[in-house]
């Protein structure tokens, strides 16, 4: 177990608090680095995902884990980025003009989403969010000038000062990387900051907020815009990952996928964005292997049990049938969020920092720690 | 005009007077307390001081300036901090993240730079963290620095909720029963920190409280209520004498 001695107030202000976090973080970035140049080309692109996913999931964090606010209504944000990207490259303008201009555009509609979040609380701000994205899904398919409707629109190959970034190369990775990389910088000093505390205090108490003189009208709309711009950002490098976009890709259900980010991740600290971004991402090749590889498996460990062959087959006839049903997919996801609320709902990070504790303290580790305590005290009467 | 006035506000619930036509000043340098048995408007007053409730009618006047219709969140910039009655702290973060929060009404850098942690950012931080450990060190609160709140005891909770009040450097500061749910040992420190807020930090104290034994050790004047009117005020012991005060606490 390390203890620090704290004899200078900037140890406390730090982002890397100590050495540790200056090794381990380090190592972390070297590995991200030396990805691709070890890991195959479907791994990368995996691994690009990821990253999307990630800084969606550090925009959400921002909103729904530090401000409280819920919203269902990012995949709309993510496709007014991208429907940005794809617009603006198609007049020419370049990527290093259009990528800022994606996130000040969406910027500005999350801070006009944010609005009616001053009066709306819990499930009834969900809800509002939730219209907010069929509105921009409907108009979408309706600005036929603009965004070529339910056809799609193609979006090119991202052209960085000349040099052409393809969706599959090395560069894509890195540039999304760096996305990542700066968004969390950001959001980590947000945290450190007033802003990033005021927004904290919103969540846990908006009476006691008000009173020591935080705006919650400007805050909660800071928030909602930080949230939409960011969310922005990853639209136009999801567009460029796409190559394709059209409305049907920017449904509800990608909204929910965002939530279980950071519902999966542990929605109290960044970390938690980005463990429910690899989550995310890495259950689909699990379904795939469920469908393909899974049935093999089990017939044949069964058969060399000494199943007969026919009945063999027949299993795995009858696993890969379940395992590529329809609709599966939705009923896992909503499994594994049950799961996660009913047994870890600090979700994968929490999970980490216990596992984490347990080896610090080892002899020692108590389970009450982490117990949930109920609290009686907290009166809502001053809303 | 002095310090800090209420005059003739009143707070209408439908049909029902929460506080009626009640007035009193509270001059500077003072403790004034409130008294009154439950549901006599007590809550309601402070909650009105910090403009979370509009009066129906009446005027609050803070040093010469007219607040009664300033915002609430701009009433701890003119110098007046409040705890609450029923613990209204940020139970998810630490202490320390709690007691910034009460420097906030200091905070100036803008948004970007917060983004960027821009060395001014910096600077203001280390600035505010000064005065936080200034407020850890007056009430004794060392030992829970990087606590987070959920896990603290709630007579330890009341404490941080005044440091709390504390840290915006409030000129006056409203205590809604800050010794309600301590025990014997804890209302006495309470009481001695109440006494020091006075005098030490020179902030006025307006309290509510219940506990006869601090309200008598440390106000200079007391205001008795009853179904929203004023019953009495005075000296802690005049007050006590009062027949209608008596006659409201022990029905008569």
């Amino acid at each position: 177990m390390r203890f620090i001695f704290k004899t200078d107030y900037d140890q406390d202000i730090r982002i890397l608090k100590h050495s540790g976090y200056w090794w381990s973080y380090g190592i972390l970035l070297a590995v991200m680095i030396a990805t691709p140049y070890v890991l195959g080309s479907y791994m990368q692109s995996q691994l690009v995902f990821v990253f999307i996913y990630a800084i969606v999931g550090v925009a959400l964090m921002i909103l729904t884990g530090f401000t409280g606010q819920a919203s269902l209504g990012h995949a709309a944000f993510l496709a007014i980025g991208a429907y940005t990207a794809g617009f603006m490259q198609s007049l020419g303008v370049p990527f290093i003009v259009y990528f800022p201009l994606a996130a000040v555009l969406t910027g500005i509609v999350g801070a006009l989403v944010g609005f009616p979040a001053l009066r709306l609380h819990g499930i009834y701000l969900v809800i509002a969010t939730i219209a907010f994205a069929f509105i921009v899904e409907e108009v979408l398919a309706r600005w036929e000038s603009v965004t070529h409707g339910n056809e799609g629109m193609r979006v090119r190959t991202l052209d960085l000062f000349d040099i052409p970034i393809a969706r599959d190369s090395d560069a894509f990775y890195f540039l999304c990387l760096l996305v990542l990389v700066g968004v969390t910088l950001l959001a980590l000093n947000l945290l450190r900051s007033p802003t990033g505390r005021a927004f904290i205090a919103i969540r846990d108490s908006e009476t006691a907020g008000k009173s020591m003189g935080i705006d919650l009208a400007t805050y909660k709309v800071k928030s909602f815009a930080i949230s939409a711009a960011i969310t922005g950002m990853a639209g136009v490098l999801f567009a460029h990952k796409m190559t394709f976009i059209s409305p049907e890709m920017f449904t509800l259900l990608l909204s929910i996928e965002f939530i279980m980010v950071i519902i999966i991740g542990g929605a109290f600290g960044v970390h938690g964005a980005i463990f429910g971004a690899i989550f995310i991402v890495m259950v689909d090749p699990f379904l795939t292997a469920l469908k393909d590889d899974v049935p093999v498996l089990v017939s044949s460990i069964a058969s060399s049990l000494g199943m007969a062959k026919e009945t063999a087959a027949d299993l795995r006839d009858d696993l890969s049938r379940i395992g590529s049903a329809a609709g599966l997919k939705g009923a896992i996801y909503g499994l594994i969020i049950m799961m996660f609320i009913l047994f870890e709902p600090y979700g994968l990070y929490g999970r980490w920092l216990k596992v984490k504790l347990f080896f610090q303290l080892f002899p020692l580790y108590k389970r009450a720690t982490f117990k949930r305590q109920k609290t009686y005290v907290k009166s809502e009467r001053n809303r | 005009m002095s310090f800090f006035t209420v005059d003739g506000i009143s707070l209408q619930f439908g049909g029902l007077k929460a506080v009626d036509d009640v007035s009193f000043s509270v001059s500077k340098g003072e403790i004034f307390t409130i008294i009154g048995p439950n549901g006599a408007g007590k809550t309601s007053i402070f909650n009105l001081i910090s403009r979370l409730y509009n009066p129906t009618s009446g005027r609050l006047s803070f040093e010469d300036s007219d607040i009664t219709e300033v915002p609430p969140h701009q009433i701890a910039k003119l110098g007046i901090a409040r705890t609450f009655q029923n613990i209204e702290l940020f139970e998810n973060a630490s202490m320390l993240a709690n007691l910034l929060v009460g420097r906030h009404c200091h905070a100036t850098t803008a948004l970007w730079q917060d983004m960027l942690f821009m060395p001014s950012v910096r600077r203001a931080e280390k600035a505010h963290r000064r005065k936080v450990e200034e407020v850890i060190e007056f009430l004794d609160l060392q030992a829970y620095r990087d606590k987070i709140i959920a896990g603290l005891p709630y007579g330890v909770r009341k404490v941080i909720e005044v440091a709390r009040a504390l840290c915006s450097e409030p000129k006056l500061i409203l205590l809604d029963e800050p010794s309600s749910g301590l025990n014997v040992e804890e209302t006495d420190d309470m009481s001695f920190w109440i006494r020091d807020i006075r005098s030490e930090l020179g902030i006025t104290v307006l309290m509510v409280e219940h506990d006869m034994s601090l309200v008598n050790r440390v106000s200079d004047r007391v205001l008795a209520l009853n179904y929203g009117k004023v019953l009495a005020s005075g000296t802690p012991s005049e007050v006590q004498a009062h027949p209608d005060v008596i006659a409201a606490y022990l029905g008569a």
